[in-house]
């Protein structure tokens, strides 16, 4: 790796003007990511800023039928969490299925949308259920946040520190793994929730995880598998590479938005 | 340079280690404690997995300055005296190693994977070992024997 400065952030105050005082600072949580990029060379921040003793940034607490969740919390943590388990089993799912075993002790909800990888999981589960992504100067529908490929709507010096998600009435998270990185090569997330019915899919956009519009309507309609059938899904705007062409991935999300259906 | 102090297999140690010095290097070259294998340079093999404060992570995706005070075990802390882990005893009674470059981290990840299933209250079941064994790569035994050490050891623990 090339060297960088190590900061243990005490507060946001100080993350803040850590990150501005560095010339290309970074956010360190979990690392899993970032971490293995820099050994890569694929990012040399001068500085990482770590996130994670500061108070308030870790833990889920509820709140009638929302849950908050601590940027910092691992998904290890998320998936154990009782209240998570309890308002929305299909997120406990989710963050009990990321990577494997010592990423979900080391690894964050906040660093994963951060970084917003086109196959991470998160960023499907937040779309579907309506999350609010809460930083340290306003509040983001999910919606607005997740921009592109490993882009998000966070301005500089902005720090997540919650995320914020009301229990659907249902949902489930179903992904089918490439096989040898075990990443999403498609997963869909289905919510019926306060906000209606939304389809999230990760792994097959170009420009990072979306909402199928087709497949909203048709389980607005009707909550049943057989009612994806007749939702054409296009292959264009689909990423297509060595592990499937956007044609199969097409068909995947069809597959995969059935077994979430039946999985709810 | 960040003076680093921490607790390894109960003892207290420190360092004068660049910033960006992953916790595996540490270990490997400034304790010497070259039980912790890297096997990979992509974070995917889990060949360099220790405990950290109780939970299994990644030696080579772990900062050590991000470690202060922490308390890690190694595989040379596993064993007490001349007697070894029921896992390491579990690992040689069921041949779960031929080469061995994976078995520190196999047993380090299913020492932490026996502990927490045991915590919860949860059955260990052949299908959930090899779920969990996920993070860690054998280039050898296909997987086999490492399912049945884990499973003799579980029994024992």
């Amino acid at each position: 790796m090339y060297p960088t400065k190590y900061h243990k952030a005490a507060s946001i105050d100080d993350a803040v003007a850590a990150l501005n005082a560095g010339e290309d600072a970074k956010l360190l949580a979990g690392g899993q990511t970032l971490i293995a990029a820099m050994k890569q060379h694929l990012a040399a921040p001068s500085d990482l800023i770590d996130v994670r003793a500061i108070d308030g940034m870790s833990g889920v607490s509820a709140d009638g039928d929302t849950l908050v969740i601590g940027a910092a919390t691992t998904h290890a943590e998320v998936a154990g969490n009782a209240d998570v388990q309890r308002l929305c089993p299909a997120l406990a799912a989710l963050a009990g299925g990321i990577g494997d075993p010592a990423v979900r002790y080391a690894g964050t909800i906040g660093g994963s949308i951060a970084n917003n990888d086109p196959s991470a999981d998160y960023p499907a589960g937040l779309l579907a259920l309506g999350a609010t992504i809460v930083t340290n100067t306003r509040e983001i529908a999910a919606d607005d946040f997740f921009e592109g490929l490993f882009t998000t709507a966070l301005e500089d010096g902005e720090i997540i520190t919650s995320v914020r998600v009301n229990a659907p009435k249902r949902a489930a998270y179903i992904k089918f793994r490439q096989p040898a990185s075990l990443f999403a090569l498609v997963g869909v997330f289905v919510a019926d929730g306060a906000g209606g019915v939304r389809v999230a899919v990760t792994g097959a956009g170009e420009d990072g995880v979306f909402r199928h519009a087709g497949l909203e309507e048709a389980l607005s309609a009707d909550w049943a598998s057989s009612a994806a059938d007749s939702v054409s899904v296009d292959s264009d705007g689909l990423l297509s590479d060595i592990h499937g062409s956007a044609a199969y991935r097409a068909n995947l999300i069809k597959v995969l938005t059935k077994r979430a259906v039946e999985a709810s | 340079m960040t003076n680093i102090k921490m607790t390894v297999n109960g003892k207290s140690v420190s360092g004068e280690v660049p910033d960006e010095t992953l916790l595996s290097e540490f270990l490997r070259e400034n304790l010497r404690l070259t039980g912790t294998h890297v096997g990979c340079d992509t974070s995917q093999c889990g060949a360099c997995v220790v405990h950290v404060n109780g939970k299994a992570l990644k030696a080579c995706t772990t900062l050590a300055a991000s470690l202060e005070g922490a308390e890690v075990t190694t595989i040379e802390g596993l064993a007490n005296g001349g007697e070894l882990h029921p896992m390491q005893q579990a690992f040689n009674d069921n041949h779960g190693l031929q080469c061995g470059f994976c078995t520190p981290g196999m047993i380090m990840t299913s020492v932490d994977m026996v502990n927490r299933y045991k915590a919860e209250g949860k059955e260990l079941t052949e299908e959930a070992i090899r779920d969990e064994l996920e993070g860690n790569i054998c280039r050898c035994t296909g997987y086999h024997n490492i399912v049945k050490s884990v499973e003799d050891a579980a029994a024992k623990m």
